[in-house]
């Protein structure tokens, strides 16, 4: 086995470990920690991968903001263990708990089946910010930009319930 | 890799680790001697050593007096804390930062036996996006130690630092994209090297000149990022007793206050790169000076690079002083005022700045 092989293996193993300490663990705030350790590790599968751009914006953007955010509001909540089983919709939770699982693993099936493993050619700027940024504004170009509508709908959105919020609550 | 490429990473590592140690310990002891300075005090001015007597040690006071109270101190660990996280935050809080100066360039090719040393410890195409990923997982020190420390103080500090940390970081990722743009790269040695020639023969072309705004920019969500006055409402002592590590003591305490520092270090550290230059020494090139007026004076190449480390080393030493000054100028803002700054003024500024740098490089072509 390669030493690349080897640290693919190592870093697979720990990633999928924190993945399922993410779902296991009864403790709302472990849980996300476990997530940012799942998003860092898969940073480190982007770095193996040779696609270094996507490995940093990956921990700039999920590791480093979105998961923080996600910390700041269980603290702010603070929420304590939670145990599922005792959730009023617990069945509706768990049917589409179920659902999303399948409907993931045919997915990955289907990809699997058309996928070819390994002997590829990568070429040289593989990754680089240059070949990263070129296919998003070319190749890309619609997806990219409905993304960003997408977003900013969003942050609309937050803004609007955030300021719905704050006339109600005035005398 | 040979056994020499190794030994030399390993010795470029552990230089570039004692920089930012050493300006640490160096900067914690200008800053008790300057606020006292500032504030017409005489400052910290004696240690006891074995309990026999006052001695005033000058410098070593801090250097070696500080750290070893800090060692011996009982290290406690409140009830009902989340052990684990407790003793993890410290190390979270520090290990981001130090090796965030992995990626910055401390100087030009060294040339031995007819090898080059690039002198950087990690020469990346990414650099300025591995900078931004690692200084955005400090926050998880400030956040964790806040929240497994069981208090409310500690709480409160740990969820102002999540919330000014990831609004200044929007901020201050933008200012830096507008460096980047001017550059062209993302490559912080290749930045380095940009600003080596001069307007008009005497002006340095650093990228100050290019980017006065961005800097502005970065130094002020650089500020707020290292968590010191004016934006210290995460630990705000007159408020929250000491903020996220109210809870910690000894060594662990010291550590939190270690990475405050060395945040420091690393904000001057990028601005000195982007902005000023990195090792530039003004009008120095490979094989000596050449002074406007046609003025040459050679010098072989280990002196140009031991100018180039000096000079590096001299930027960073100054614009942390520069940082000391403001801690020790501006009282603390309240807390609307500093999220106020960070969204409604430099979010947008840096924005337009963006905005006018893409439009002056298109029309430049």
């Amino acid at each position: 086995m390669t030493m690349g092989a080897a640290l693919f293996l190592l870093v697979a193993v720990a990633t999928v470990a924190a993945a399922l300490g993410v779902v296991l663990h009864p403790n709302p705030v472990k849980s996300a920690i476990f997530l940012v350790v799942t998003l860092f590790l898969l940073a480190i599968v982007f770095v193996l991968l040779e696609a270094h751009m996507i490995a940093a914006l990956q921990v700039i953007v999920y590791a480093g903001a979105i998961m923080v955010l996600f910390l700041f509001v269980i603290m702010l909540l603070n929420l304590q263990d939670d145990d599922p089983e005792r959730g009023r919709h617990r069945y509706v939770l768990r049917g589409l708990a179920w659902l999303g699982g399948v409907v993931l693993a045919v997915e990955l099936a289907l990809l699997l089946r058309g996928a070819t493993m390994g002997g590829g050619e990568v070429p040289a700027d593989y990754g680089s910010a240059e070949a990263v940024a070129r296919s998003l504004y070319t190749d890309f170009l619609l997806p990219f930009e409905l993304t960003s509508i997408l977003l900013l709908v969003a942050v609309v959105g937050a803004v609007l319930l955030a300021q719905k919020q704050r006339r109600s609550s005035l005398p | 890799m040979g056994l020499i490429a190794v030994g030399i990473a390993a010795v470029k590592a552990f230089a570039v680790l004692m920089l930012v140690l050493n300006m640490s310990a160096v900067l914690l002891w200008v800053e008790r001697k300057g606020s006292a300075l500032i504030q017409d005090r005489i400052g910290a001015n004696r240690a006891n050593v074995f309990g026999v007597m006052p001695l005033n040690l000058g410098l070593l006071n801090t250097l070696v007096a500080d750290p070893i109270k800090l060692l011996t101190k009982e290290d406690m660990v409140p009830a009902g804390a989340d052990k684990l996280l407790h003793f993890l935050a410290p190390f979270l809080a520090v290990f981001p930062v130090l090796v965030t100066f992995a990626a910055i360039p401390f100087g030009d090719e060294l040339v031995i036996g007819g090898q080059a040393i690039n002198l950087q410890v990690a020469a990346l195409d990414i650099g300025i996006l591995y900078v931004l990923a690692m200084s955005s997982l400090a926050i998880y020190g400030v956040v964790l130690g806040g929240w497994a420390s069981n208090s409310r103080w500690a709480l409160l500090g740990g969820i102002r630092g999540a919330a000014q940390m990831i609004s200044y970081e929007i901020a201050m990722g933008l200012a830096l994209i507008g460096a980047v743009m001017a550059f062209g790269t993302l490559d912080m040695q290749a930045i380095a090297r940009a600003q080596g020639h001069h307007f008009f023969g005497v002006i340095p072309a650093w990228g100050v000149i290019y980017q006065p705004l961005a800097f502005l920019i970065f130094l002020i969500a650089g500020i707020a990022e290292t968590k010191r006055v004016p934006f210290d409402l995460p630990e705000g002592e007159s408020e929250l007793v000491s903020g996220y590590f109210t809870e910690y003591s000894g060594m662990k305490q010291a550590a939190f206050m270690l990475s405050d520092f060395a945040e420091s270090v690393v904000v001057a550290g990028l601005a000195a790169t982007l902005f000023f230059g990195a090792w530039q020494v003004p009008f120095l090139f490979r094989d000596g000076f050449h002074f406007p007026g046609g003025v040459i004076v050679a010098l072989p190449h280990l002196a140009v690079v031991v100018l180039q480390i000096v000079s590096f080393t001299l930027k960073v030493f100054a614009l942390c002083v520069f940082q000391i000054l403001v801690r020790w100028t501006l009282p603390r803002y309240r807390y609307d005022q500093v999220m106020d700054l960070g969204w409604k003024y430099l979010l947008p500024l840096a924005l337009a700045n963006m905005l006018v740098t893409g439009i002056v490089i298109v029309s430049i072509g």
